[in-house]
Protein backbone atom coordinates (compact mmCIF):
# COMPACT_ATOMS: atom_id res chain seq x y z
CA UNK A 1 0.00 0.00 0.00
CA UNK A 2 1.30 3.24 -1.01
CA UNK A 3 1.30 5.97 2.10
CA UNK A 4 3.35 9.00 0.13
CA UNK A 5 3.30 10.52 -3.40
CA UNK A 6 6.98 9.48 -3.88
CA UNK A 7 6.06 5.99 -3.60
CA UNK A 8 2.44 6.12 -5.78
CA UNK A 9 4.61 7.59 -8.40
CA UNK A 10 7.63 5.58 -8.32
CA UNK A 11 5.05 1.70 -8.42
CA UNK A 12 3.49 4.14 -11.58
CA UNK A 13 7.14 4.76 -13.24
CA UNK A 14 8.37 1.06 -11.86
CA UNK A 15 5.56 -0.90 -13.54
CA UNK A 16 4.97 1.50 -16.13
CA UNK A 17 0.70 1.84 -15.61
CA UNK A 18 -0.67 5.10 -14.72
CA UNK A 19 -1.63 6.38 -11.19
CA UNK A 20 -5.31 5.46 -11.85
CA UNK A 21 -4.47 2.10 -12.60
CA UNK A 22 -2.16 2.20 -8.90
CA UNK A 23 -5.41 3.07 -6.92
CA UNK A 24 -7.51 0.32 -8.91
CA UNK A 25 -5.22 -2.30 -8.16
CA UNK A 26 -4.85 -0.86 -4.42
CA UNK A 27 -8.76 -0.85 -4.06
CA UNK A 28 -9.10 -4.31 -5.54
CA UNK A 29 -6.74 -5.97 -2.95
CA UNK A 30 -7.55 -4.22 -0.25
CA UNK A 31 -11.74 -4.34 0.00
CA UNK A 32 -10.93 -7.96 -1.94
CA UNK A 33 -13.32 -7.07 -4.93
CA UNK A 34 -13.21 -7.33 -8.76
CA UNK A 35 -11.80 -4.83 -11.23
CA UNK A 36 -15.53 -4.38 -12.40
CA UNK A 37 -17.33 -3.74 -8.79
CA UNK A 38 -14.66 -1.25 -8.35
CA UNK A 39 -14.79 0.55 -11.39
CA UNK A 40 -18.34 0.75 -11.32
CA UNK A 41 -18.99 1.65 -7.72
CA UNK A 42 -16.94 4.82 -8.79
CA UNK A 43 -18.64 5.14 -12.46
CA UNK A 44 -21.31 5.52 -9.69
CA UNK A 45 -19.71 8.49 -8.06
CA UNK A 46 -19.25 10.16 -11.50
CA UNK A 47 -23.14 9.55 -12.36
CA UNK A 48 -23.59 11.80 -9.08
CA UNK A 49 -21.13 14.76 -10.62
CA UNK A 50 -22.97 14.88 -13.53
CA UNK A 51 -26.11 15.29 -12.59
CA UNK A 52 -24.98 18.04 -9.66
CA UNK A 53 -23.91 19.39 -12.54
CA UNK A 54 -27.06 19.63 -14.71
CA UNK A 55 -28.82 20.20 -12.18
CA UNK A 56 -26.76 22.97 -11.05
CA UNK A 57 -27.43 25.04 -15.04
CA UNK A 58 -30.93 24.62 -14.22
CA UNK A 59 -30.36 27.27 -11.37
CA UNK A 60 -30.62 26.32 -7.33
CA UNK A 61 -30.75 28.40 -4.60
CA UNK A 62 -29.69 27.30 -0.86
CA UNK A 63 -31.88 27.45 2.28
CA UNK A 64 -30.85 30.47 3.43
CA UNK A 65 -30.56 32.19 -0.32
CA UNK A 66 -26.55 33.43 0.16
CA UNK A 67 -25.84 31.37 -2.69
CA UNK A 68 -26.82 30.23 -6.01
CA UNK A 69 -27.24 31.04 -9.48
CA UNK A 70 -23.73 32.30 -10.20
CA UNK A 71 -22.70 29.16 -12.36
CA UNK A 72 -25.65 30.13 -14.42
CA UNK A 73 -24.30 33.71 -14.23
CA UNK A 74 -21.41 32.82 -15.67
CA UNK A 75 -22.48 30.27 -18.53
CA UNK A 76 -24.46 32.87 -19.85
CA UNK A 77 -21.45 35.61 -19.38
CA UNK A 78 -19.54 32.68 -21.78
CA UNK A 79 -22.27 32.92 -24.63
CA UNK A 80 -22.16 36.28 -25.05
CA UNK A 81 -18.82 37.04 -24.34
CA UNK A 82 -15.30 36.11 -24.87
CA UNK A 83 -13.72 35.47 -20.63
CA UNK A 84 -10.04 36.44 -20.84
CA UNK A 85 -9.85 33.74 -18.78
CA UNK A 86 -10.69 31.80 -21.80
CA UNK A 87 -13.62 29.84 -22.03
CA UNK A 88 -12.37 25.97 -20.74
CA UNK A 89 -11.05 28.05 -17.47
CA UNK A 90 -14.62 29.82 -16.92
CA UNK A 91 -16.82 26.44 -18.03
CA UNK A 92 -14.57 24.58 -14.89
CA UNK A 93 -15.43 27.79 -12.45
CA UNK A 94 -19.27 27.86 -13.38
CA UNK A 95 -19.16 23.95 -13.40
CA UNK A 96 -17.06 24.15 -9.82
CA UNK A 97 -19.75 26.31 -8.26
CA UNK A 98 -22.51 25.13 -9.75
CA UNK A 99 -21.80 21.43 -7.81
CA UNK A 100 -21.47 23.59 -4.36
CA UNK A 101 -23.89 25.52 -5.19
CA UNK A 102 -26.16 22.40 -5.62
CA UNK A 103 -24.29 20.95 -2.48
CA UNK A 104 -25.40 24.41 -0.43
CA UNK A 105 -28.83 24.06 -1.17
CA UNK A 106 -28.39 20.59 0.44
CA UNK A 107 -28.88 18.58 -2.78
CA UNK A 108 -27.16 15.20 -3.55
CA UNK A 109 -23.42 15.56 -4.51
CA UNK A 110 -20.50 13.47 -3.98
CA UNK A 111 -18.22 14.38 -1.53
CA UNK A 112 -14.37 15.12 -3.35
CA UNK A 113 -12.95 15.13 -0.53
CA UNK A 114 -15.09 16.99 1.00
CA UNK A 115 -18.95 18.02 0.62
CA UNK A 116 -17.46 22.00 0.77
CA UNK A 117 -14.77 20.87 -1.93
CA UNK A 118 -17.10 19.05 -3.91
CA UNK A 119 -16.88 21.36 -6.79
CA UNK A 120 -13.06 21.18 -7.67
CA UNK A 121 -12.65 17.51 -9.40
CA UNK A 122 -15.88 17.52 -10.88
CA UNK A 123 -16.12 20.83 -12.22
CA UNK A 124 -13.21 21.05 -13.82
CA UNK A 125 -13.78 16.96 -15.63
CA UNK A 126 -16.62 18.42 -17.18
CA UNK A 127 -14.54 21.47 -18.03
CA UNK A 128 -11.58 19.52 -19.75
CA UNK A 129 -14.10 16.66 -21.01
CA UNK A 130 -14.63 19.19 -23.83
CA UNK A 131 -11.14 19.51 -25.04
CA UNK A 132 -9.87 16.30 -24.81
CA UNK A 133 -12.88 14.68 -25.34
CA UNK A 134 -12.19 11.30 -22.58
CA UNK A 135 -13.89 7.67 -23.02
CA UNK A 136 -15.95 7.00 -20.39
CA UNK A 137 -13.18 5.07 -18.69
CA UNK A 138 -10.87 7.47 -18.93
CA UNK A 139 -13.74 10.41 -16.90
CA UNK A 140 -13.70 7.78 -14.31
CA UNK A 141 -9.76 7.48 -14.00
CA UNK A 142 -9.96 10.82 -13.69
CA UNK A 143 -11.75 10.02 -10.59
CA UNK A 144 -9.16 7.32 -9.00
CA UNK A 145 -5.73 10.00 -9.75
CA UNK A 146 -7.71 12.22 -7.74
CA UNK A 147 -8.41 9.67 -5.45
CA UNK A 148 -4.64 8.23 -5.08
CA UNK A 149 -3.49 11.56 -4.09
CA UNK A 150 -6.34 12.61 -1.71
CA UNK A 151 -5.75 9.52 -0.07
CA UNK A 152 -2.35 10.13 0.59
CA UNK A 153 -3.42 13.39 2.01
CA UNK A 154 -6.14 12.19 3.88
CA UNK A 155 -3.83 9.77 5.57
CA UNK A 156 -0.34 12.41 6.13
CA UNK A 157 -2.23 15.41 7.20
CA UNK A 158 -6.12 16.05 6.60
CA UNK A 159 -8.66 16.83 4.35
CA UNK A 160 -11.22 18.50 6.73
CA UNK A 161 -11.34 22.48 7.09
CA UNK A 162 -12.04 21.80 10.78
CA UNK A 163 -8.97 19.96 11.38
CA UNK A 164 -6.96 22.05 8.64
CA UNK A 165 -8.17 25.49 7.13
CA UNK A 166 -9.04 25.35 4.26
CA UNK A 167 -6.13 24.37 2.70
CA UNK A 168 -6.94 20.81 3.78
CA UNK A 169 -10.32 21.29 1.63
CA UNK A 170 -10.13 23.03 -1.12
CA UNK A 171 -6.76 23.03 -1.34
CA UNK A 172 -6.44 19.38 -1.52
CA UNK A 173 -9.40 19.10 -3.80
CA UNK A 174 -7.93 21.73 -6.44
CA UNK A 175 -4.41 19.39 -6.05
CA UNK A 176 -6.40 16.16 -6.78
CA UNK A 177 -7.78 17.85 -9.73
CA UNK A 178 -4.59 18.87 -10.98
CA UNK A 179 -2.99 15.65 -10.74
CA UNK A 180 -6.28 14.27 -12.46
CA UNK A 181 -6.01 16.96 -15.91
CA UNK A 182 -2.10 16.17 -16.04
CA UNK A 183 -2.85 12.36 -16.50
CA UNK A 184 -6.02 12.93 -18.63
CA UNK A 185 -4.43 14.98 -21.20
CA UNK A 186 -1.29 12.25 -21.65
CA UNK A 187 1.12 13.75 -18.64
CA UNK A 188 3.68 11.06 -16.71
CA UNK A 189 2.99 10.60 -13.53
CA UNK A 190 5.45 12.43 -11.76
CA UNK A 191 3.57 15.82 -13.95
CA UNK A 192 0.64 14.99 -11.84
CA UNK A 193 2.96 15.08 -9.11
CA UNK A 194 4.18 18.10 -10.08
CA UNK A 195 0.88 19.75 -10.70
CA UNK A 196 -0.63 18.59 -7.43
CA UNK A 197 2.39 19.99 -5.57
CA UNK A 198 1.99 23.29 -7.22
CA UNK A 199 -2.11 24.06 -6.88
CA UNK A 200 -1.34 23.16 -3.43
CA UNK A 201 1.52 25.54 -2.90
CA UNK A 202 -0.67 27.85 -3.69
CA UNK A 203 -3.36 27.61 -1.44
CA UNK A 204 -1.03 27.19 1.84
CA UNK A 205 -2.31 28.66 4.73
CA UNK A 206 -6.01 28.89 3.37
CA UNK A 207 -8.26 29.60 6.21
CA UNK A 208 -11.65 27.69 7.09
CA UNK A 209 -13.90 31.14 7.50
CA UNK A 210 -17.79 30.10 6.84
CA UNK A 211 -19.88 33.09 7.41
CA UNK A 212 -22.18 32.24 9.85
CA UNK A 213 -21.11 29.17 9.94
CA UNK A 214 -22.04 27.56 6.86
CA UNK A 215 -20.85 25.79 3.64
CA UNK A 216 -21.82 28.44 1.45
CA UNK A 217 -19.76 32.16 1.82
CA UNK A 218 -16.93 31.96 1.08
CA UNK A 219 -17.11 28.17 0.09
CA UNK A 220 -18.93 28.29 -2.95
CA UNK A 221 -16.38 30.52 -4.53
CA UNK A 222 -13.68 28.95 -2.98
CA UNK A 223 -14.10 25.95 -5.36
CA UNK A 224 -13.96 28.39 -8.39
CA UNK A 225 -10.59 29.69 -7.34
CA UNK A 226 -9.45 25.84 -6.80
CA UNK A 227 -10.72 24.76 -9.99
CA UNK A 228 -8.97 27.55 -11.93
CA UNK A 229 -5.35 26.61 -10.10
CA UNK A 230 -5.69 23.12 -10.56
CA UNK A 231 -6.33 24.02 -14.50
CA UNK A 232 -2.85 26.39 -14.11
CA UNK A 233 -0.56 24.12 -12.62
CA UNK A 234 -2.15 21.53 -14.58
CA UNK A 235 -0.83 23.31 -17.44
CA UNK A 236 2.53 24.19 -15.88
CA UNK A 237 3.85 20.91 -15.08
CA UNK A 238 2.53 19.79 -19.15
CA UNK A 239 5.04 22.58 -20.27
CA UNK A 240 8.13 20.66 -18.28
CA UNK A 241 7.09 23.30 -14.53
CA UNK A 242 8.54 21.34 -11.84
CA UNK A 243 8.08 22.20 -7.93
CA UNK A 244 10.94 22.44 -6.16
CA UNK A 245 9.62 21.46 -2.85
CA UNK A 246 9.14 17.80 -3.44
CA UNK A 247 5.02 16.45 -3.00
CA UNK A 248 5.40 14.80 0.12
CA UNK A 249 7.12 17.69 1.70
CA UNK A 250 4.47 20.45 0.15
CA UNK A 251 1.60 18.09 2.03
CA UNK A 252 3.91 17.68 5.82
CA UNK A 253 4.09 21.86 5.20
CA UNK A 254 0.40 22.40 5.05
CA UNK A 255 0.23 19.51 7.99
CA UNK A 256 2.13 21.99 9.65
CA UNK A 257 0.82 25.07 8.93
CA UNK A 258 -2.80 23.30 9.82
CA UNK A 259 -1.80 22.63 13.21
CA UNK A 260 -0.41 26.25 14.19
CA UNK A 261 -3.76 27.57 13.08
CA UNK A 262 -6.15 29.08 15.81
CA UNK A 263 -9.25 27.30 15.89
CA UNK A 264 -11.51 30.48 15.24
CA UNK A 265 -9.64 29.77 11.55
CA UNK A 266 -10.99 26.18 11.15
CA UNK A 267 -14.34 25.85 10.60
CA UNK A 268 -15.76 27.62 13.85
CA UNK A 269 -17.45 30.33 12.04
CA UNK A 270 -15.66 32.99 14.25
CA UNK A 271 -12.86 34.22 12.37
CA UNK A 272 -11.56 35.47 9.16
CA UNK A 273 -14.65 36.91 6.65
CA UNK A 274 -17.24 35.13 9.34
CA UNK A 275 -15.76 38.02 11.78
CA UNK A 276 -16.11 40.53 9.24
CA UNK A 277 -18.97 43.35 9.92
CA UNK A 278 -20.83 41.94 6.97
CA UNK A 279 -20.25 38.23 8.09
CA UNK A 280 -21.37 39.21 11.46
CA UNK A 281 -24.75 40.69 10.41
CA UNK A 282 -25.38 37.78 8.10
CA UNK A 283 -25.24 35.18 10.62
CA UNK A 284 -27.25 37.34 13.24
CA UNK A 285 -29.85 37.56 10.68
CA UNK A 286 -30.00 34.06 9.68
CA UNK A 287 -29.74 32.56 13.50
CA UNK A 288 -30.57 35.66 15.92
CA UNK A 289 -27.23 35.58 17.41
CA UNK A 290 -24.00 37.71 17.25
CA UNK A 291 -21.04 35.93 16.17
CA UNK A 292 -18.90 34.74 19.01
CA UNK A 293 -15.62 36.87 18.92
CA UNK B 1 -3.70 4.37 7.83
CA UNK B 2 -7.13 6.07 8.85
CA UNK B 3 -8.03 6.05 5.47
CA UNK B 4 -8.18 2.87 3.58
CA UNK B 5 -10.56 3.15 0.28
CA UNK B 6 -10.34 5.27 -2.55
CA UNK B 7 -14.13 5.40 -1.60
CA UNK B 8 -13.25 7.45 1.86
CA UNK B 9 -11.93 10.73 -0.56
CA UNK B 10 -14.12 10.29 -3.53
CA UNK B 11 -17.66 10.07 -1.64
CA UNK B 12 -19.63 9.41 0.00
CA UNK B 13 -22.67 10.30 -1.92
CA UNK B 14 -24.49 12.76 -0.09
CA UNK B 15 -27.14 14.90 1.03
CA UNK B 16 -25.15 18.03 1.50
CA UNK B 17 -23.90 20.07 2.66
CA UNK B 18 -21.06 19.33 4.80
CA UNK B 19 -19.08 15.73 4.66
CA UNK B 20 -18.02 16.54 8.36
CA UNK B 21 -21.24 18.21 10.07
CA UNK B 22 -24.17 16.14 7.51
CA UNK B 23 -22.85 13.04 6.25
CA UNK B 24 -20.38 12.36 9.36
CA UNK B 25 -22.76 13.09 11.52
CA UNK B 26 -25.87 10.80 9.79
CA UNK B 27 -23.24 8.17 10.25
CA UNK B 28 -22.56 8.23 13.89
CA UNK B 29 -26.15 8.55 14.28
CA UNK B 30 -26.61 5.11 12.61
CA UNK B 31 -23.46 3.73 14.25
CA UNK B 32 -25.26 4.19 17.67
CA UNK B 33 -28.30 3.40 16.06
CA UNK B 34 -26.88 0.09 15.00
CA UNK B 35 -25.25 -0.77 18.65
CA UNK B 36 -28.39 -0.22 20.71
CA UNK B 37 -29.83 -2.65 18.39
CA UNK B 38 -32.80 -1.13 17.70
CA UNK B 39 -34.64 2.10 16.96
CA UNK B 40 -34.27 4.00 20.30
CA UNK B 41 -37.52 6.05 21.65
CA UNK B 42 -35.20 8.88 23.15
CA UNK B 43 -32.00 10.61 22.48
CA UNK B 44 -30.15 13.28 24.53
CA UNK B 45 -27.50 14.35 22.29
CA UNK B 46 -24.13 16.68 23.33
CA UNK B 47 -22.47 18.79 20.73
CA UNK B 48 -19.37 20.02 20.90
CA UNK B 49 -16.97 22.74 19.20
CA UNK B 50 -17.51 23.08 15.17
CA UNK B 51 -20.69 21.16 16.15
CA UNK B 52 -22.05 22.93 18.36
CA UNK B 53 -21.47 25.95 16.75
CA UNK B 54 -22.69 25.67 13.07
CA UNK B 55 -24.82 22.46 13.33
CA UNK B 56 -28.46 24.56 12.61
CA UNK B 57 -27.03 25.83 9.31
CA UNK B 58 -24.99 22.37 8.71
CA UNK B 59 -28.19 20.35 9.39
CA UNK B 60 -26.04 18.23 11.80
CA UNK B 61 -29.14 17.74 14.04
CA UNK B 62 -31.72 16.73 11.13
CA UNK B 63 -28.25 14.20 10.17
CA UNK B 64 -28.07 12.82 13.41
CA UNK B 65 -31.90 12.35 13.74
CA UNK B 66 -31.31 10.58 10.23
CA UNK B 67 -28.94 7.90 11.58
CA UNK B 68 -30.86 7.20 14.63
CA UNK B 69 -33.58 6.78 12.20
CA UNK B 70 -31.29 4.12 10.23
CA UNK B 71 -30.63 6.60 6.55
CA UNK B 72 -28.08 6.06 4.65
CA UNK B 73 -25.69 9.23 4.07
CA UNK B 74 -27.78 10.17 0.86
CA UNK B 75 -31.28 9.42 1.85
CA UNK B 76 -33.75 11.61 0.09
CA UNK B 77 -35.29 12.01 3.20
CA UNK B 78 -32.98 13.12 5.31
CA UNK B 79 -33.52 16.74 5.31
CA UNK B 80 -36.74 15.60 6.98
CA UNK B 81 -35.41 13.72 9.51
CA UNK B 82 -36.35 15.76 12.57
CA UNK B 83 -40.11 15.37 11.35
CA UNK B 84 -40.05 11.45 10.63
CA UNK B 85 -38.06 11.24 13.70
CA UNK B 86 -41.38 13.37 15.67
CA UNK B 87 -44.11 11.27 14.01
CA UNK B 88 -42.30 8.21 14.32
CA UNK B 89 -42.35 8.87 18.56
CA UNK B 90 -38.45 9.38 18.99
CA UNK B 91 -38.00 12.08 21.22
CA UNK B 92 -34.41 13.80 20.20
CA UNK B 93 -33.13 16.70 22.43
CA UNK B 94 -29.95 18.77 21.63
CA UNK B 95 -27.59 20.71 24.16
CA UNK B 96 -24.31 22.53 22.95
CA UNK B 97 -21.95 22.06 25.23
CA UNK B 98 -19.04 24.12 25.76
CA UNK B 99 -16.60 21.41 27.35
CA UNK B 100 -12.95 20.69 26.17
CA UNK B 101 -12.64 17.66 23.50
CA UNK B 102 -10.03 16.48 21.87
CA UNK B 103 -11.99 16.27 17.95
CA UNK B 104 -13.62 19.53 16.69
CA UNK B 105 -16.25 17.60 15.31
CA UNK B 106 -18.01 15.84 18.67
CA UNK B 107 -21.04 14.73 19.52
CA UNK B 108 -22.23 12.51 22.64
CA UNK B 109 -25.28 10.52 21.78
CA UNK B 110 -27.53 9.18 25.37
CA UNK B 111 -30.15 6.72 23.54
CA UNK B 112 -32.33 4.56 25.05
CA UNK B 113 -36.22 3.18 25.18
CA UNK B 114 -37.87 2.30 28.68
CA UNK B 115 -35.72 0.09 29.53
CA UNK B 116 -32.22 0.28 27.63
CA UNK B 117 -30.12 2.63 27.42
CA UNK B 118 -26.47 3.15 25.11
CA UNK B 119 -24.19 5.56 25.57
CA UNK B 120 -21.17 6.54 22.57
CA UNK B 121 -18.99 9.28 21.41
CA UNK B 122 -18.42 10.08 17.94
CA UNK B 123 -16.17 11.97 15.80
CA UNK B 124 -16.41 13.12 12.57
CA UNK B 125 -12.45 12.99 10.96
CA UNK B 126 -13.46 14.49 7.73
CA UNK B 127 -14.84 13.38 4.57
CA UNK B 128 -17.69 12.02 5.88
CA UNK B 129 -15.12 9.33 7.66
CA UNK B 130 -16.43 9.24 11.56
CA UNK B 131 -14.84 7.28 14.56
CA UNK B 132 -16.45 5.75 17.56
CA UNK B 133 -14.63 6.55 20.20
CA UNK B 134 -16.47 5.70 23.62
CA UNK B 135 -19.46 3.33 24.02
CA UNK B 136 -20.86 3.30 27.64
CA UNK B 137 -17.62 4.63 28.99
CA UNK B 138 -15.02 2.09 27.54
CA UNK B 139 -12.57 4.37 25.79
CA UNK B 140 -12.50 2.59 21.96
CA UNK B 141 -11.64 3.32 17.85
CA UNK B 142 -14.07 2.26 15.86
CA UNK B 143 -14.65 3.07 11.92
CA UNK B 144 -18.24 2.91 11.28
CA UNK B 145 -17.21 1.77 8.23
CA UNK B 146 -16.48 -2.21 8.78
CA UNK B 147 -18.78 -4.81 9.95
CA UNK B 148 -18.23 -5.25 13.54
CA UNK B 149 -18.83 -6.95 16.52
CA UNK B 150 -19.06 -5.49 19.95
CA UNK B 151 -19.24 -7.71 22.98
CA UNK B 152 -19.61 -6.93 26.56
CA UNK B 153 -18.14 -9.86 28.54
CA UNK B 154 -16.68 -10.28 32.37
CA UNK B 155 -12.76 -10.16 32.22
CA UNK B 156 -11.70 -13.72 33.06
CA UNK B 157 -9.71 -16.43 31.49
CA UNK B 158 -10.46 -17.90 28.13
CA UNK B 159 -13.69 -15.20 27.39
CA UNK B 160 -11.41 -14.11 24.73
CA UNK B 161 -10.25 -17.38 22.77
CA UNK B 162 -13.80 -18.54 23.17
CA UNK B 163 -15.19 -15.96 20.96
CA UNK B 164 -11.83 -15.96 18.28
CA UNK B 165 -12.66 -19.72 18.55
CA UNK B 166 -16.29 -18.99 17.08
CA UNK B 167 -14.97 -16.53 14.54
CA UNK B 168 -12.35 -19.19 12.95
CA UNK B 169 -14.27 -21.58 12.82
CA UNK B 170 -16.76 -19.71 11.03
CA UNK B 171 -13.79 -18.41 8.60
CA UNK B 172 -14.43 -14.78 9.66
CA UNK B 173 -11.05 -12.69 9.52
CA UNK B 174 -10.60 -10.24 12.40
CA UNK B 175 -9.00 -6.59 10.72
CA UNK B 176 -8.59 -4.89 13.90
CA UNK B 177 -9.58 -5.77 17.72
CA UNK B 178 -9.84 -4.31 21.17
CA UNK B 179 -10.18 -5.11 24.46
CA UNK B 180 -11.18 -2.85 27.59
CA UNK B 181 -11.93 -3.22 30.83
CA UNK B 182 -13.04 -0.92 33.74
CA UNK B 183 -10.93 -3.18 36.10
CA UNK B 184 -9.00 -6.37 36.80
CA UNK B 185 -12.03 -8.96 37.08
CA UNK B 186 -14.40 -6.98 36.43
CA UNK B 187 -16.82 -5.37 33.28
CA UNK B 188 -14.99 -6.19 29.89
CA UNK B 189 -15.68 -4.77 26.36
CA UNK B 190 -14.07 -6.38 23.05
CA UNK B 191 -14.65 -5.16 19.78
CA UNK B 192 -13.63 -6.78 16.80
CA UNK B 193 -13.76 -5.03 13.05
CA UNK B 194 -14.42 -7.93 10.69
CA UNK B 195 -14.33 -8.23 7.10
CA UNK B 196 -17.75 -9.71 6.03
CA UNK B 197 -21.08 -9.02 7.96
CA UNK B 198 -21.70 -11.37 10.67
CA UNK B 199 -24.50 -13.88 10.81
CA UNK B 200 -27.34 -13.45 13.61
CA UNK B 201 -26.76 -17.25 14.43
CA UNK B 202 -22.77 -16.79 14.54
CA UNK B 203 -23.61 -14.01 17.16
CA UNK B 204 -25.91 -16.09 18.67
CA UNK B 205 -23.14 -18.71 19.33
CA UNK B 206 -21.31 -16.34 20.79
CA UNK B 207 -23.63 -15.16 23.59
CA UNK B 208 -23.67 -18.82 24.44
CA UNK B 209 -20.43 -18.74 24.84
CA UNK B 210 -18.06 -18.42 28.35
CA UNK B 211 -18.76 -14.99 30.25
CA UNK B 212 -19.85 -13.32 27.44
CA UNK B 213 -23.07 -10.50 28.78
CA UNK B 214 -23.85 -8.86 25.41
CA UNK B 215 -23.47 -8.57 21.91
CA UNK B 216 -24.07 -6.06 19.08
CA UNK B 217 -23.46 -5.50 15.78
CA UNK B 218 -22.18 -3.01 13.57
CA UNK B 219 -23.10 -3.78 9.81
CA UNK B 220 -21.84 -2.63 6.77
Amino acid sequence: MFRTVAELVEVAEKENILISEVMIRQEMEVKEKTREEVFSEMEKNLDVMEKAIEDSLKGVVSVTGLTGGDAVKVQEYMKENTPLSGNLMMDAVSKAMGTNEVNAAMGTICATPTAGSAGCVPGTLFAVKNQLNPSREQMVRYLFTSGAFGFVVANNAFISGAAGGCQAEVGSAGAMASAAIVEMAGGTPQQSADAFAMTLKNMLGLVCDPVAGLVEVPCVKRNAGGSSLAIVSADMALAGVTSTIPCDEVIGAMYRIGKQMPSSLRETGEGGLADTPTGRLLKQKLFGITSGS
Amino acid sequence: MKFNSVFDIIGPVMVGPSSSHTAGAARIGKAARNLFGKEPKWARIYLYESFAKTYKGHGTDFALAGGLLGFETDDSKMKQALEIARERGLDIEFIEDNAGVDHPNTARLIIGNDTDQLELIGISIGGGKVEITELNGFELRLSGNHPAILIMHNDRFGAIASITKILAKHEINIGHMEVNRKDVGTEALMVIEVDQNVHDSVLKEMEDADHIEQIAKIVS
